[in-house]
């Protein structure tokens, strides 16, 4: 790992003045992801800001909304006792993110920040329609998500939290690779009633997508069967070592059947 | 060079490092602490599992000045008054150690899954919960042993 | 059986360190004024080096010297060597090119070492590194095994023709031919043997010391067998002479095969301490140049087939392998796919004629070398796939077919050199029939139908050669050593013990079943006795801990020279007791004089064998210290079989391991929660070759496509059921102690029945290992679509 200046302000008018003034820093919430692609000397940043020092954490459910801080680590998210009856399937997503030390550190905002593809949380940002609350303004789930590991915040924009409508059911069953455990296919399935149903892939592109003919399908008819047989395109899927596209375009489908099946 | 203070198996140590410097380079190298292990780069074997603040991390993961001020508990801080921790006794009882490598970050780990998932935690759950954590020698069977029996014990 | 005896269910003596984090790896020490090694490797799998400009690199900060392969090469480092020399069909000898320790104008795969930088810190060192300026010209490279002979094909080595290194052979032709000729069924199978990367979990690392004074070097170094390590650095590598060099193996982090060699690092360090002027030099291997750098294991493309009777009765068998050793032959290499490989294809067996060629190719690749198992795990997937595919298209149960050719009577000589000493191969399968309760497989596969999924049954009766090994034999075959071990036995003034043994413990629980024979020899407890290994300046010579060797060798000579201490501590007693020689008797710890009351506790007469106020000096001389090498007049036959049963969803191809019974006849078992220990690793292993581990190299680039855990999926916990375990016993009658060896048998048995099983789940006759998810589903997919279309 090449060296850097650290940083761990507590109030986020600090981080953002040290990301901006340092133009080759980077900002870190957990650096589950940003410390290993450091040490790997793939990213060699002259400053870290360590965004854990703001004590932006915790869940807050509402009536008809959840919000989620950026700072909140998975595990948090996974054990929260009020989440687990607003939105149980967001708790198990985050339950299965990476293994119980990662859970312990990694969190929302710098997993989304990250939006690497095989993420699991995008997944669910989408499918639940989520709002992103960053330090300049309030984007959704759909325009902040630009494709691999791009997303809208510019470099001086910090995620702050992230706001969830509680769907009347929603369900994520992931298939992980079997080596680094990241989804190789996840599909996220959210209804938030009167026809609207959203459905998102992660891990099987180059960044979360939703399968509009399923989103279509269960709108008719929320169940395992409305999805059967809706073919997912294999064409711009990811082919590795692991799954080649063909494999992804399958495990879509049966994913999204079980997703269905166990939505709560 | 920026300085970090933090508690380690209940003594306040502090020393020089760079931004850099690791936890567990911390612990090993500055502290001689070198009963946690360094096993991938790629923070997945859970060689290097130590507590800080009470929960399970990667301490190959964790930067030591992010650790300022926090309370850090290695393997060699897990027996008491000279007593061994009761997993600790559970891993040499059912044999859930070979080379020993790996054993530090095991039992650490171990000792977090039971004080999560209670003393009758099952089988399928310890699997689950060891998914951060690789072991060559022994196919898991009596590691797993080891937690369950610990875990009765704690 | 004492409390601590052969036999006993002891807790291990060295857990104590490594349960309080009091273990000493390599990387735990530290020498005063060490500086760091960071090795620059090949980015390119075939290249030429035009240049290497180290101008930058040496001004670096803290830099304290940059070296290339013209260093090493003008300080007279000779290359690795590879001890085993295989000759071809027509006689010739292997066509090994050279292996130098820094790259020599050419790198060869991914990974090669090609400079090292020494430097105050670690990060110095591979910060320098990044400065170096290497001018590659970059050839096509070789990948894959079966088409490294082909024509065309980029040579890895001037040496090597085709990149072939040798045409192996062994058995009869012509007779097994003829075999087949008049065979009612054969059964053809093409097989891949998967590429597998050891991963032990301490990555390998050392520190090399030169001390000025003394003219003495001393390398710390994660090893199998430091004796080994200090013969071939000293006698061919030339840093230093054997007298001038300590070789310490601390604590090790596993091995598995991968830390029995001998790799350019360690050399390095230990050479390169004395260019900077005598300080320390420590490297550590990242993960990441585990995985490019260490020895990697199996890699075989084989044909094979197995000619049958109308019965049943297998009449001969015959396979074609070509083996990839990569782009340097290691220390073992050349012996994997040959002595261990072809010799044990008899299987549990009776096969009249066998017949097998081994070509051994270069690639620009890993080297490939002995990983646990080495050859024994290839042959017995070879033969147990034959055998299971063979039951299935003759409609025969496939454990009737395998006892209809079981070897009954033993000795057995097979047509490939070994001669199996004893076994009962009924007794194992009927063992682990019944632990399976296969009887009730079939009503188990129609509930798991019903809940869709996929159940499949497989059997694996393996045998393997270990005690590894007499030196004659392996000298006539071509070992460039002999495969004995030495013991000393030390007794303290005040009756405790400490064994020096020339095995190296890494995991094995040496420290606990070593003292276990001391504790039932001699009557003491085990917290009486000390073992001492890994440590050229402390131990004689011996040979170290692989193929499943320690126990049967490595103990035996323990035993011998128990033996001597016995008939010295006797000649004490008698003595001191004024009894004549023959009339004493040693039992439980107790020297007495047959037919009286007189009596010595062992702690007696070692006190007085050292105070030796008494010994009369024409007779004997003081002390109690004897020696012994114990050289094997066979090899062991540890045997067994082994039943898994597995769950396939169909619709994503994951397979469960639902059941896995293991029933093993390893002789005489000293530690059973050890020997059981070594079992659930050994499957675990095996099941990884099966189910989840496989190296892939990029085929036109040979660029290491599963270079982290990120891509090459070790088996986890979640990945494994829980054992059942069974034992028969059928004592091993060429060692006094009836012991067989246990340490690879899991990873020989394992893959096979995981195989056996999966095919039968899915209904195909092959599946590709690893059989991850993506394989299965696309077997099952192909096995449907077959199925619909008939």
């Amino acid at each position: 790992m090449h060296d850097f200046n650290y940083h761990r302000p507590t109030k986020a008018a600090d981080a953002q003045k040290l990301i901006k003034k340092h133009k080759d820093g980077a900002l870190m919430s957990g650096g589950m992801t940003l410390v290993p692609t450091m040490k790997q000397r793939l990213a060699a940043p002259s400053d870290i800001i360590d965004l854990t020092g703001l004590g932006n954490s915790g869940v807050k459910v509402l009536k008809t909304k959840v919000t989620v801080h950026a700072g909140t680590t998975h595990a948090e998210v996974a054990t929260d006792k009020d989440l687990k009856k607003a939105i149980p399937s967001l708790c198990a997503l985050a339950g299965g993110i990476g293994d119980p030390h990662v859970r312990n550190c990694g969190t929302i905002g710098g997993s989304i920040a990250n939006n690497d593809p095989a993420a699991d949380y995008p997944a669910a940002l989408v499918a639940l329609d989520a709002t992103v609350v960053t330090s300049k303004r309030k984007l959704s789930a759909d325009k902040f998500f630009k494709g691999m590991f791009e997303t809208a915040l510019s470099r001086d924009e910090i995620v702050m939290a992230v706001e969830f409508p509680i769907p009347d059911k929603s369900g994520y069953a992931k298939f992980p690779n079997p080596a680094s455990r990241y989804a190789m296919v996840g599909v996220y399935v959210a209804d938030h009633g009167k026809g609207n149903v959203r459905v998102a892939v992660t891990g099987a592109g180059a960044g979360v997508f939703r399968q509009k003919a399923m989103e279509k399908a269960l709108s008719a008819d929320f169940s395992a069967n409305a999805v059967s047989g809706i073919a997912t395109k294999a064409d711009d899927l990811n082919e590795d070592i692991h799954a080649s596209a063909e494999y992804r375009a399958h495990l879509v489908g049966v994913m999204a059947k079980r997703a269905v099946a166990g939505a709560k | 060079m920026p300085t970090v203070s933090m508690k380690v198996n209940g003594d306040t140590v502090s020393g020089e490092v760079e931004g850099r410097t690791l936890l567990v380079e911390f612990l090993r190298d500055t502290l001689g602490l070198t009963g946690t292990h360094v096993g991938c780069d790629t923070s997945q074997c859970g060689a290097c599992v130590v507590h800080v603040d009470g929960k399970a991390v990667k301490a190959c993961t964790a930067l030591a000045l992010a650790c300022e001020g926090q309370s850090v508990t290695t393997i060699e801080g897990l027996a008491k008054n000279g007593a061994l921790h009761p997993m600790q006794e559970a891993f040499r009882e059912n044999h859930g150690l070979q080379c020993g490598f790996c054993t530090p970050g095991m039992i650490m780990s171990a000792v977090d899954i039971v004080k999560r998932n209670g003393k009758k935690v099952k089988e399928a759950t310890i699997r689950a919960e060891l998914d951060g954590n690789i072991c060559r020698c022994t196919g898991y069977h009596n590691i797993v042993k080891a937690i369950q029996d610990g875990a009765s014990k704690m | 059986m004492s409390d601590t005896g052969i036999g006993a269910r002891v807790a291990r003596k060295e857990d104590h360190r490594f349960i309080t984090g009091n273990g000493r790896y390599t990387d735990d020490i530290n020498l005063p004024k060490q500086a760091y090694a960071y090795f620059l490797r090949s980015p390119h799998a075939h290249a030429e080096i035009k240049k290497i400009d180290t101008k930058k690199a040496q001004k670096a900060d803290g830099v304290l010297g940059v070296f290339t392969g013209d260093d090493t090469s003008a300080d007279g480092i000779g290359g690795l060597i590879c001890g085993w020399m295989i000759h071809s069909k027509d006689g010739s000898p292997m066509k090994a090119g050279p292996h130098p320790v820094l790259a020599q104008g050419k790198v060869r795969y991914v990974g090669d070492h090609v400079a090292v930088v020494v430097a105050e810190t670690y990060q110095q060192a591979k910060s320098a590194a990044e400065l170096i300026n290497v001018s590659y010209k970059e050839l096509d490279a070789v990948v894959e095994t079966a088409k490294a002979q082909s024509r065309g094909a980029p040579k890895v080595h001037d040496e090597a023709a085709r990149n072939t290194i040798f045409e192996w052979e062994l058995g009869d032709k012509a007779a097994t031919d003829a075999a087949f000729d008049k065979a009612a069924h054969v059964t053809k199978l093409d097989i891949v043997n998967n590429r597998l990367i050891p991963n032990a979990i301490e990555p390998r690392a050392a520190i090399g010391s030169y001390d000025r004074g003394e003219d003495h070097f001393t390398l710390y170094t994660t090893s199998q067998n430091p004796h080994v390590a200090r013969l071939v650095i000293a006698a061919f590598v030339g840093v230093a002479p054997e007298h001038k060099l300590r070789v310490i193996a601390p604590d090790v982090g596993g091995g598995f095969g991968s830390k029995i060699f001998i790799y350019a690092e360690e050399v390095v360090c230990l050479w390169a301490s004395k260019k900077i002027g005598g300080r320390p030099v420590k490297w550590t291997g990242e993960r990441s140049e585990s995985f490019m750098a260490d020895a990697h294991g199996r890699d075989h493309v084989t044909k094979a087939e197995l000619a049958l009777d109308g019965e049943g009765k297998i009449l001969g068998l015959r396979a074609k392998t070509i083996a990839n050793l990569g782009a340097y032959m290691s220390t073992f290499s050349s012996s994997v796919p040959t002595y261990l490989y072809a010799t044990l294809l008899s299987g549990q067996y009776n096969i009249a004629n066998i017949y097998c060629e081994v070509d051994a190719v270069y690639t620009n690749t890993a080297p490939v070398d002995a990983y646990r198992g080495a050859g024994r795990p290839e042959a017995t997937f070879v033969v147990e796939r034959l055998v299971e595919t063979a039951a299935r298209e003759m409609n025969i149960d496939p454990a009737e077919l395998r006892r209809r050719n079981f070897v009954k009577e033993f000795p057995h000589q097979t047509p490939v050199i070994m001669c199996y000493d004893a076994g009962d191969y009924d007794a194992s399968l009927d063992k682990a029939l019944e632990l399976a309760d296969y009887s009730g497989f079939d009503a188990r596969r129609k509930s798991s139908e019903k809940k869709g999924k996929l159940r499949g049954i497989g059997f694996s009766n393996y045998i393997e050669a270990c005690g590894i090994a007499p030196s004659a034999a392996v000298g006539s075959l071509g070992a460039g050593v002999g495969l004995w071990e030495s013991a000393e036995v030390r007794v303290n003034p005040t009756g405790n013990v400490e064994i020096l043994t020339g095995s190296h413990s890494h995991g094995q629980g040496h420290e606990t079943t070593f003292a276990q024979l001391v504790s039932d020899r001699l009557g003491i407890g085990i917290d009486q006795v000390q073992i001492v290994h890994g440590d050229t300046d402390k131990v004689q010579f011996g040979m170290g801990t692989y193929g499943s060797r320690s126990g049967a060798v490595g103990m035996t000579a323990i035993d011998k020279a128990l033996d001597k201490i016995e008939a010295k501590a006797k000649k004490v007693a008698a003595h001191m007791m004024e009894a004549s020689e023959g009339d004493i008797e040693f039992k439980e710890g107790s020297f007495t004089v047959k037919g009286t009351d007189k009596a010595m506790a062992f702690g007696e007469v070692a006190l007085a064998a050292y105070v030796a106020h008494y010994a009369p000096t024409d007779d004997f001389e003081p002390g109690l210290k004897e020696g012994a090498f114990h050289d094997p007049s066979n090899f062991t036959f540890p045997a067994g079989c082994h039943i898994c049963e597995v769950e396939i969803d169909p619709d994503t191809g994951v397979t469960e391991i639902v059941n896995w019974t293991a029933v093993d006849d390893f002789g005489t078992v000293i530690n059973p929660m050890i020997v059981e220990g070594q079992v659930h690793g050994g499957i675990a292993q095996g099941v990884g070759q099966a189910l989840t581990e496989g190296c892939v190299y990029d085929t036109d680039s040979g660029q290491l496509l599963t270079g982290s855990y990120m891509d090459y999926c070790m088996p986890r916990a979640g990945d494994l059921p829980s054992f059942q375990l069974g034992f028969t016993e059928t004592k091993c009658p060429s060692n006094p102690l009836g012991l067989k060896g246990c340490g690879e048998a899991g990873a020989i048995a394992a893959p096979a029945a995981l195989m056996n099983a999966i095919t039968d789940a899915v209904g195909v006759n092959d599946i590709a290992m690893p059989a991850s998810p993506q394989t299965v589903w696309q077997a099952v997919q192909s096995a449907s679509s077959k199925q619909a279309a008939e």
